[in-house]
């Protein structure tokens, strides 16, 4: 089952980011790096990346204006996609992110081509 | 497929049980397997398959797995001395139950669900990584790193028979899942895939050539056979799903379903009666149906009646459902559904949303039915299911 995990950040999540000492914020890559490195390990990561700060978002479309979007109170910060055993599994992965306790994760399901037999 | 690579598929994991069984180590026999079975492609079209082309290989893995063991440590060197001691190649080959000693193996209850789906295709199944990632459609990087790692949780675990019954409903288990990724998979891309139904339904038939007296590996293998018989008819020319009731029953697999009605004749004549033989009798009744009206739901409800017994689980509740309003009539089927939805595995299922759906709809409820068809399509995970409960949706329209 695939899943994606979607890692919103806030104000309030950037600022604690900010804030930290040189070795806090590598010890905070370092616990991702572990995290990805396990997660490999195990074969249910199929791809993540962390995303650039809302300042470099460019919106397309009718409603299309310039940025910056610093002001969001939410954004998209990163994402997975996993490819786990079960639902309960992705929602285990993704409690281990920081995020979990100080921004938003969310956990949605992939939909996929297989039709059940009716 | 050449003649030669036919072969060394089918030859391939005798070869690694043989070499297993032996020196023990599951990778490092694997690799000298597949040594063995490269130098084979290149050799035997060349110069002819040899006489004994198993012994042949078997002989070259286990001069690889020495070679292996020579550029090794000074430990491991000592251990050397005694396989040398016993040449290679000389050992009667027992060719007996290879693919049960591999698919123990592979399934082992250390590994995960998916990593003894991976490695049983690869090891049993000789589908190369890529294959296999295609397959799933998952990187190839992903697949590789579970096989990599359930080898290396294989690492010096001994094959015992002391486990066996337990581990063979994990071995049917894991068979039924590649069974079912194949056969549940859209066919628009089908062309690159390999299919897993096929290769299921082979690797099962190997078993059953094994163990021919198990009734639950024979229900198993009728279970596939009364399935994929209906995959021709299962989505039409577009790509849409056709539900059962509506298929062409001419297109039907009439070799299959011959097959599959005189496996699980026999199944359940002469072994315990079992899920997999229970599912295959279901399956049975609605393939022998000249059409949907002549369908003997009344057998099928007595089967369902049985499986919730032997093996019960939220979606044979739903399934029996199903059958129990065919028998007793719609209304009859919308209270026992209320009643099955109060299972908490089946809290906000979309199936339950679709069966209601089509109670409702049979009840002339058209309203109902249309809130119930859109309440299942915003929930399932199935690109072709949604687009068939929508359309259903659409119909109710007024």
């Amino acid at each position: 089952m695939k899943y994606v995990v979607l890692i919103y950040g806030n104000p309030e999540s950037r600022k604690a980011w900010e804030g930290m000492s040189d070795e806090q914020r590598a010890a905070g890559l370092a616990y991702y790096q572990q995290l990805n490195d396990d997660l490999d390990a195990s074969g249910e990561r199929i791809v993540s990346e962390r995303l650039a700060f809302p300042e470099l978002t460019k919106r397309v479309g009718s409603s299309a204006t310039d940025g910056p979007f610093a002001e969001a109170k939410e954004f998209l910060a990163g994402f997975y996609l996993l490819d786990c055993e079960s639902e309960d599994r992705a929602l285990e992965i993704a409690a281990k992110f920081p995020e979990a306790s100080f921004g938003k994760v969310e956990v949605r399901p992939v939909m996929g081509l297989h039709g059940p037999e009716l | 497929m050449s003649d030669v690579e036919r072969l060394l598929r089918e030859l391939a994991p005798q070869v690694l049980a043989a070499l297993v069984r032996r020196y023990g180590g599951f990778d490092t026999c694997e690799d000298a397997v597949q040594e063995a079975l490269l130098a084979a492609a290149r050799q035997w079209p060349v110069e002819g398959v040899p006489d004994h082309p198993k012994g042949w290989l078997i002989t070259t893995a286990s001069r690889r797995r020495i070679e292996q063991w020579r550029s090794d440590t000074a430990r491991q060197r000592r251990e050397e001395a005694v396989v040398l001691a016993e040449p290679p190649g000389q050992e009667p080959v027992s060719g007996v139950d290879d693919t049960l000693t591999l698919l123990l193996l592979c399934c082992r209850p250390s590994l995960t669900r998916p990593s003894q789906v991976a490695l049983t295709l690869r090891a049993v199944g000789g589908l190369t990584t890529a294959e296999i990632a295609r397959a799933f459609l998952v990187p190839e990087a992903t697949i590789g790193q579970r096989i990599s790692r359930a080898k290396q949780k294989l690492k010096g675990e001994q094959l015992t028979g002391d486990d066996r019954p337990e581990r063979l409903a994990a071995v049917l288990q894991v068979l039924y899942l590649i069974f079912t990724e194949g056969h549940t998979a859209s066919s628009g891309d089908a062309l690159s895939r390999v299919d897993l139904t096929t290769e299921a339904i082979r690797l099962t038939r190997q078993l059953r050539a094994e163990l021919p007296a198990d009734g639950e590996v024979t229900g198993l293998l009728a279970l596939m056979l009364l399935t994929d018989a209906r995959r021709p008819a299962r989505a039409d020319a577009s790509g849409a799903l056709v539900p059962l009731a509506a298929q062409d029953r001419s297109r039907w697999n009439r070799a299959f379903i011959d097959e599959g009605v005189e496996l699980i004749t026999h199944a359940l004549a002469t072994a315990p009666v079992g899920p997999y033989q229970l599912q295959a009798a279901i399956a049975a009744v609605h393939d022998e149906a000249a059409d949907a009206e002549a369908t003997d739901w009344a057998e099928i409800l007595t089967l369902y009646d049985l499986l919730r017994v032997v093996a019960p689980g939220p979606m044979v509740t739903l399934n029996r459902v199903v059958a129990f309003a065919q028998v007793h009539g719609p209304r009859a089927g919308l209270v026992e559904l209320a009643e099955a939805a109060e299972d908490p595995a089946l809290a906000g299922h979309h199936r339950v949303d679709a069966i209601r759906a089509h109670l409702l709809e049979l009840s002339g409820d058209a309203a109902g039915a249309r809130a119930a068809y859109l309440a299942a399509a915003r929930r399932t995970l199935s690109l072709p299911e949604q687009a068939y409960l929508q359309s259903r949706a659409a119909k109710l329209e007024t």
